[in-house]
């Protein structure tokens, strides 16, 4: 059957973030700004990817009784790679994203996908469903934080397009924001839906 | 005195829910009765002091010593599911009633970010142990806090009557998004 539907099915019918509704701590914690969001899921898109990848290629080799902890170190070391290729390049995102980049591991799509997902397809599709999950978690994470960004700091991708003192909304990209804009975004997606 | 700081700051300033993110799967999750939401921050308050002692101890003699710090991410993950797994059949040896009540949480704390965060940032804080622990046991009583008001509010939540669009997850993220509000009003308390 169609690899394509493999790729699409992540970015919109089974977007992780706003359909499937896991992995949402990383999701409310770094979406102060669109690159933030940006960041965090490009971060997260290798790591899924690549653990896809790893781990549909040794599905045959991992006993039934002790995949979970063979999956969780597969998926540990891609965040350690991250982590350092990270602090090395991008040195102020790094700081920015904290201890949310350590914690991809524990981030449940990547499991997720693991245990649904590659350990039953083959190499190419298994691929093709990281690229596609973690790009329907990208698109989520930046529009929020442009959202985020826009309302409680007039701009979009650091250019501001309000005056120097022009009051913003300060409080969404403060915590209780973060809850409120996310809420407001899935019922504006669950409205869509009902629309079809 | 530093111990209260740490203690307070912990619960109601930097509250690890409302304020710093972490743990947000269970919080949305089983937050639906009072009874669980107990059940499930007694279970987390009890594995993340017992991972915080361990991963603390692991770092500062076996990571740092070695000079293998990178590898922290992996070993504390490992250590994690391991913990979780030796608690679970303890407690279904010695006590089969709380193994009752807490059982069904045990197997999910493992993805919970929560308890990985709070140990990274024992380190990431320079604490020492007593510290740490300190730390750990406020964040942990903090999760309980938020999680507990939380089922609390979604029980009322349900004989009203909401939009269509907003029932479910929506409409109780903008109320967390409303008691994170409430909770910032402590900031300004601790420094």
């Amino acid at each position: 059957m169609s690899n394509l539907k493999h790729f699409t099915n992540g970015i919109v019918r089974e977007n992780p973030t706003l359909v499937l509704l896991i992995g949402m701590c990383p999701v409310l914690a770094v979406s102060t700004s669109a690159i933030n969001g940006m960041g965090m899921g490009v971060a997260t898109t290798f790591v899924l990817t690549m653990s896809n990848l790893v781990i549909s290629l040794i599905k045959n080799l991992v006993p039934n009784k002790v995949r979970i902890p063979i999956f969780v170190v597969v998926i540990a070391s891609f965040v350690t790679i991250v982590q350092m290729t990270m602090e090395a390049f991008v040195p102020t995102l790094y700081k920015a994203l904290g201890v949310f980049v350590p914690l991809i591991v524990v981030n449940c799509i990547i499991l997720a996908r693991a245990e649904a997902f590659a350990q039953k397809n083959t190499v190419i599709a298994s691929i093709l469903d990281g690229l596609g999950m973690g790009i329907g978690f990208t698109l989520a994470l930046t529009t929020l934080g442009a959202i985020r960004e826009m309302l409680g700091n007039g701009s979009i991708f650091n250019i501001r397009f309000v005056g120097e003192n022009a009051s913003t909304i300060l409080v969404f990209i403060l915590s209780p924001g973060a809850f409120i804009a996310l809420g407001y975004l899935i019922a504006f997606i669950n409205r869509l839906k009902g629309n079809k | 005195m530093e111990y209260i700081i740490i203690f307070i700051s912990a619960i109601l300033v930097n509250n690890i829910v409302l304020a710093k993110f972490l743990g947000i799967c269970p919080f949305l999750g089983v937050s639906n009765k009072v009874g669980t939401a107990a059940g499930m921050s007694a279970a987390v308050t009890f594995v993340m002091v017992l991972a915080t002692i361990v991963t603390f101890l692991l770092q500062k003699y076996v990571l740092d010593p070695f000079h293998i710090g990178f590898m922290q991410t992996i070993v504390f993950i490992l250590v994690i599911a391991a913990l979780v797994q030796m608690v679970e059949t303890i407690l279904k040896k010695i006590s089969p009633s709380l193994y009752q009540a807490l059982g069904i949480f045990l197997p999910l704390i493992t993805t919970n970010c929560a308890v990985l965060g709070i140990a990274i940032l024992t380190i990431q804080n320079d604490y020492n142990l007593i510290q740490g622990i300190v730390f750990t046991a406020a964040n942990a009583l903090g999760f309980g806090l938020a999680i507990i008001i939380f089922a609390g509010l979604r029980e009322r939540l349900e004989l009203q009557g909401v939009p269509k669009g907003m029932k479910g997850f929506p409409i109780s993220l903008v109320m967390a998004g409303i008691l994170a509000m409430a909770f910032m009003g402590f900031s300004g308390i601790v420094k």
